[in-house]
């Protein structure tokens, strides 16, 4: 009944067919089972509540029927939308790391909130920055912050920035297929020696291997700054499996606009305010042509020392100054051709 | 705007139903309904204002004028819930048992912030079949300030100064940012909002919001937290 219910007097479901406790079925979400501490790092950290119906479950069990609707829907339709849209960046150079992104987060037509933090920090020389859903990405986000923190007090050190990539796509990889949107930048500086494993030089663009660290920590990596094991790292999480090391990774609506700015104006040898303003300036623009990015622009810059979070601009005062800078350039052609033609 | 429609026939958001044979038809049993209202919260430095209206509608019916959308949650924490209202109070149980059993087990109140981050994890926990509900919280946190925790209906949340959800918030927020947020105008005086003047606020905003929205009306219902508790008020609006 609806009060035993609340109260969490539930008998054990009678078949129990994966070992993924978030995949039962359950009606009460008090989460009383969930207040003790995760005790192990894979699978869902969280207690989800999957609708019964008969496509409710992603894995295509052994309870086969043999007519399987077309619209293979996990949820249920929903009659509101979620918030969307965005333009976030995240790119390595000598002086460390910048991550960028906008404040606007839009639902539908309408902008939910003109003031979203899309660039949260996990630790002190790790930043993330999420597009896609809402409120799958704080989720995600705080679980990821939990399960490193976990894994901090149980090891005794931190957990590497590869490692931590690893683990949220791990932990996402029960949803995939479901309507979990999330889409996050890992941007941070990897201290020398980072945890673990071996890893494959493929050109500029590394991909992560699942080569295992067998006890080859004799061989952690001298303090080589283009190693993609220490120093300056980006690497891109996604709910649908991807996960993806590189120098620039940009993600969002808003990513084609940013992308054609810091593909034009980066290099590895920028300064540290050459690199601040190319960032604002690829958000800037992506803000002026995607609809679902705007308001503000976030800045954060991650060295050897940890991040920095830069004040917050309001990009209409950038459009302004912007208006501002063409007329006095149009002005003085002018002047110049004027002195010339005479 | 999905608000707009009732729950028989959304055939995505904004599209008219199509008046001519199209073939078959498959009308689905649909677990929501939207019954109206409109939430709104403002958070002052020493005070926060919950508000909402009374109407409880569904399609072109009124089910009640005497359905208030604000909970009491502690005396320092009021909840406003507006969408579908099965879910709000099942919802609004919920938590209520939650903070019963956080009293129990570890001897104080929830404060504002935790019982924010708690309905986050509630709210999530069901993102597969969300709770249709949009929940704006108001309360005083830990320093005794004014504190506005605004959700989307999975969880998304975050603090802000002022905040309006349910089927008018459209309509309202923009008046918000004008005259709270002294956003969109050059040149004024940032004056710090007082606590007659975030109550008068509302209550012109609410007047303004039942003309033009059908689901909003009847009457209106204040709730304002201060350090010495909550007080209530209920101000009569338009009922047609």
């Amino acid at each position: 009944m609806a009060l035993e219910d609340i109260c969490c007097f539930k008998d054990k479901p009678a078949q129990q067919l994966f070992p993924f406790p978030a995949l039962e079925t359950d009606y009460h979400n008090l989460e009383l089972e969930r207040l003790k501490t995760s005790q192990t790092n894979w699978g869902d950290p969280q207690h989800i509540f999957i609708p019964p119906f008969p496509q409710a479950t992603p894995f295509i069990s052994r309870r086969t029927s043999r007519f399987r609707p077309p619209n293979h829907a996990l949820t249920v339709q929903r009659p509101f939308p979620l918030s969307h849209g965005t333009t976030t960046l995240g790119f390595i150079f000598q002086g460390g790391v910048i991550a960028a992104a906008d404040t606007r987060a839009s639902a539908g037509g309408l902008v939910a909130c003109p003031a979203v933090h899309k660039i949260t920090p996990i630790h002190s020389h790790l930043v993330v920055t999420s597009s896609g859903s809402g409120a799958d990405c704080m989720l995600w986000e705080r679980i990821l912050i939990r399960e490193i923190r976990l894994y901090e007090l149980r090891h005794k050190r931190r957990l590497s920035i590869r490692a931590s990539a690893k683990l949220l796509s791990f932990m996402l990889h029960p949803f995939k297929g479901t309507d979990v949107c999330v889409a996050l930048t890992l941007c941070g500086w990897e201290k020398e020696g980072g945890s673990s494993g071996l890893v494959h030089n493929f050109g500029n663009q590394s991909l992560v291997t699942d080569v295992s660290s067998s006890g080859t920590a004799g061989n952690t990596s001298a303090a080589d700054p283009l190693s993609p094991n220490s120093g300056p790292q980006v690497i891109y999480v996604c709910s649908d499996g991807a996960r993806l090391q590189g120098d620039i990774i940009s993600v969002g609506s808003g990513s084609p606009y940013a992308y054609g700015v810091l593909d034009g104006g980066l290099s590895w040898g920028l300064s540290k305010e050459e690199a601040i303003s190319l960032a604002r300036e690829a958000v800037f623009r992506a803000t002026h042509r995607d609809a679902y990015s705007g308001n503000n622009v976030d800045l954060f810059h991650i060295d050897a020392q940890g991040w920095i979070q830069r004040p917050r601009e309001d990009l209409k005062e950038e459009y302004y100054r912007e208006l501002e800078r063409r007329s006095k350039r149009r002005r003085e052609k002018k002047k110049r051709d004027t002195i010339e033609s005479s | 705007v999905s608000e707009m429609l009732s729950a028989q026939g959304f055939g995505g958001p904004g599209k008219m139903k199509e008046y001519h044979y199209a073939g078959a038809v498959e009308n689905r049993f649909s677990p929501y309904a939207f019954n109206g209202g409109t939430v709104l919260a403002v958070a002052g430095e020493d005070f926060a204002v919950v508000a909402s209206d009374t109407r409880l509608s569904e399609g072109y019916s009124i089910h009640s004028r005497d359905s208030p959308k604000c909970y009491k949650l502690t005396d320092t924490t009021v909840i406003g819930c507006s969408g579908f209202h099965g879910d709000c109070l099942t919802l609004t149980k919920i938590i209520d048992a939650r903070l019963k059993m956080y009293k129990h087990s570890n001897n104080k109140t929830m404060t504002s912030g935790a019982i924010a981050a708690m309905l986050s994890t509630i709210l999530y926990s069901r993102r597969f079949f969300p709770y249709y509900v949009y929940n704006i919280i108001g309360g005083l946190d830990e320093e005794g300030k004014g504190a506005v925790y605004s959700f989307d209906p999975v969880g998304s949340y975050q603090r802000d100064t002022y905040k309006a959800g349910g089927s008018a918030s459209a309509m309202l927020q923009p008046l918000l940012d004008n005259q709270i947020g002294f956003k969109n105008m050059e040149g004024v005086q940032h004056l710090p909002l007082t606590q007659e003047k975030a109550v008068q606020l509302v209550k012109d905003v609410f007047i303004s919001a039942a003309e033009r929205d059908v689901y909003t009306g009847d009457a209106l219902r204040v709730c304002v937290i201060t350090k010495d508790g909550i007080n209530e008020q209920t101000i009569p609006l338009r009922k047609d």
